[in-house]
């Protein structure tokens, strides 16, 4: 993955067209049936997942939710190619990711449902919690990069965001620094087309989000974010090459935003249904599906099992979250602080007291 | 043992530090080979290394930003702004990250950082050198905001900040940098952070001041010990968590408080200063709460400086308006 070579070449790494066939050939590792089941089934869970918060908030259950819907290849991918001592650093359209990375669906709806208990993660619990500041997360990614570099940890960050947020400033702090001091960090862009109401077209002056890269002075590739096995590939690439003491690299993975862009949201407002329509056709889960049929003999019945599994898992985590009571009021001030400071022990015992002065 | 100055100060809090904990690290613009344009890390990388002591791109977000990511895996980053006046871009990491990342995780990550910046006047710097804008960190949950005043608080608070375990932004008023010499003993102890300092007693008003404007306080408080009036002077230290306990409990023995600080008057930390008076303190009153501050304008380039900042005179007037209420 030479970094000339990448930028030069902007066509994205595709193995499974939106049919599902072979475009090119699938590495042998990644063309195992229990593997690409694995990933079939982490996309479905994720679809029916966020099918479930947009019906909980529809309901008055969660708050403003960022749905995942048709770009569930970004973060499976990326999810699946990571190692368990890597370090995520994620967006808010994440989910995908976030449930590979061993975050509970739980605690996803206490987060979404506005409990500060849900980035407590009892899974990978040095991950970040979800970055809703757009593009600050890249810096937080030096940071974390930094510090594998200096313990010299084989260990990698890995940093996602949307194409929008390639127009910050932080966005091109993070990379010149990565570039800079060859740190072990993956840049992950989802360019999914849009940032809400703002097409890419209007959004940047390069289209090629990867060729971005240049400006830190290493490898872009571009992917196409619908190919789950693509995407795993393209970042356990990437991650090899962090680990291995070469620096960062930047993934653009091209996909689209079926969805509105949270449930606060209404897309009609400003692309055409068509649009969408079309971009249907190139469904993540559809291709994969298409392909496990054709080549793995992927029948109706493991289909149903699949989807009857997810839905379980998904209800169990519903009333999981729904049986859960508030945190204290006074929760408020017992972590702002390790210890706290005494300042504040007269306004916490006011809140406990239902006082405000 | 010599008298040390404030910057050599924090130098020897930082080496101390650095000694003493392997995970911490220093970074900033300059702050390697150069040792801060202010010389506040000179030596540190010759002596600690290059992987300890790194020069940063000039890039003030990234600054703040990573040491949020070194903090969260438990290095102890204490990070330098070149001067508070190019500060603003790191806000958000600030406001939105560092002292948010105990709580919105709860408890699971924390961000055990030092931000460090040179802020206030006096010394005829160009323009963005010399505002005093402590107010705006001081709103900001979760983050500590300490402000030392001498040689000897910079080094005790200084480690004292390295050590906690949440944010703080330590402000090192540049003006009191070489100006004042005092004897520092470099045996590792750590001044409480949370507190304010009683730096000179006294029964007929109390002065409350912090950084640069302290020697002011004392230099009033001098002229007024030379009328007969005795005068204390409080150094607040850390604005926040403002300790009111030590201001209440001193203004409950004088009765009268004048509040000197360089920055912008509406909004500035005094403001909170007097509010804490007005709701805990009134009956305490013998007079109106004065407040001797930079006026409500922009910081003005050099000639005109010494007209923004507050003068031993100014406070010497203020306070012989408080004791006008009998």
């Amino acid at each position: 993955m030479d970094g000339r070579d990448a930028c030069s070449d902007s066509t994205p790494l595709r193995y499974l067209d939106p049919h599902g066939t072979v475009v090119t050939p699938l590495p042998e590792a990644l063309a195992q049936r229990d593997g690409l089941v694995r990933l079939y089934r982490a996309m479905t869970l994720t679809r029916s997942f966020d099918a479930k918060v947009v019906a909980l908030q529809r309901t008055g259950q969660v708050g403003t939710y960022a749905s995942t819907l048709g770009q569930e290849a970004i973060g499976v991918g990326l999810g699946s190619a990571m190692q368990a001592d890597d370090l995520l650093l994620p967006s808010y359209r994440d989910t995908a990711a976030q449930i590979l990375r061993g975050v509970q669906l739980h605690e996803l709806l206490l987060y979404w449902g506005g409990d500060e208990r849900g980035s407590a993660f009892a899974g990978p619990h040095e991950d970040f919690p979800i970055c809703v500041p757009v593009g600050t997360q890249y810096c937080h990614a030096a940071g974390v990069a930094t510090a594998f570099q200096l313990r010299r940890q084989a260990r990698v960050a890995v940093v996602t965001g949307g194409d929008g947020s390639t127009s910050k400033g932080d966005f091109y702090e993070a990379l010149n620094l990565a570039g800079a001091w060859r740190l072990p960090v993956v840049f992950v862009i989802n360019n999914n087309r849009w940032a809400i109401s703002v097409p890419l077209e209007r959004q940047s002056g390069t289209v090629v989000l990867a060729d971005k890269a240049r400006a830190g002075g290493f490898p872009g590739v571009r992917v196409d974010g619908n190919d789950v096995v693509a995407v795993q590939a393209v970042v356990a690439a990437a991650l090899d090459r962090a680990r291995g003491g070469d620096g960062p690299t930047l993934v653009e993975a091209l996909s689209y935003r079926l969805g509105d862009h949270t449930t606060a949201d209404d897309a009609g407002r400003y692309r055409d249904a068509e649009e969408v329509s079309r971009h249907w056709a190139e469904d993540p889960l559809l291709r994969l599906r298409n392909y496990l049929v054709a080549e793995h003999g992927w029948n109706k019945a493991d289909e149903e099992a699949l989807l009857d599994g997810c839905a379980a898992e998904i209800e169990a985590a519903v009333s999981a979250f729904q049986a859960a009571p508030p945190d204290p009021p006074e929760a408020m001030f017992d972590h702002l602080h390790a210890t706290l400071p005494k300042a504040l022990v007269e306004q916490r015992a006011d809140l406990a007291r239902g006082l405000r002065r | 043992m010599s008298e040390i100055t404030l910057v050599e100060a924090v130098n020897l809090a930082l080496a101390r530090a650095m000694a003493d904990d392997p995970e911490v690290v220093v970074f900033g613009e300059d702050v390697g080979v150069n040792g801060g344009v202010f010389r506040a890390t000179e030596g540190l990388q010759a002596r600690f290394g290059d992987d300890r002591v790194r020069d940063t791109p000039l890039a003030e977000s990234l600054i703040a930003g990573m040491a949020v990511g070194l903090a969260a895996q438990g290095l102890r980053p204490v990070a330098e702004i070149q001067f508070m006046g190019f500060i603003y871009p790191a806000i958000d990491h600030l406001l939105s990250h560092a002292s948010r990342l105990r709580n919105r995780t709860r408890g699971r990550l924390s961000c055990p950082m030092v931000l460090r910046a040179p802020f206030g006047g006096g010394i005829h710097a160009p323009e963005h050198h010399s505002e005093s804008t402590e107010a705006l960190f001081a709103h900001i949950p979760g983050l500590r905001v300490v402000i030392p005043s001498s040689p000897a608080r910079a080094y005790g608070l200084l480690l004292a900040a390295i050590r906690d375990p949440d944010p703080v932004l330590f402000l090192e008023p540049k003006r009191v940098y070489r100006s004042l010499r005092e004897e520092v003993v470099d045996d590792g102890t750590a001044l409480p952070l949370d507190c304010c300092f009683t730096v000179r007693e006294g029964s007929e008003a109390t002065l409350v001041g912090w950084g640069a404007m302290l020697q002011v306080a004392l230099a009033a408080a001098d002229q007024l010990a030379a009328e007969g009036i005795a005068v204390e002077v409080l150094d607040v230290a850390t604005l926040k968590p403002f300790d009111s306990a030590t201001l209440l409990d001193s203004v409950a023995r004088t009765g009268r408080c004048v509040i000197v600080h360089e920055a912008a008057r509406s909004g500035g930390f005094g403001a909170e200063i007097a509010a804490q008076l007005a709701e805990h303190g009134l009956l305490s009153l013998l007079a109106p709460v004065r407040r001797v501050t930079g006026y409500d304008t922009v910081m003005p380039l050099y000639r005109l400086e010494n007209h923004y900042l507050p003068s031993a005179a100014a406070v010497v007037a203020a306070v012989h308006e408080t004791l006008e209420y009998a």
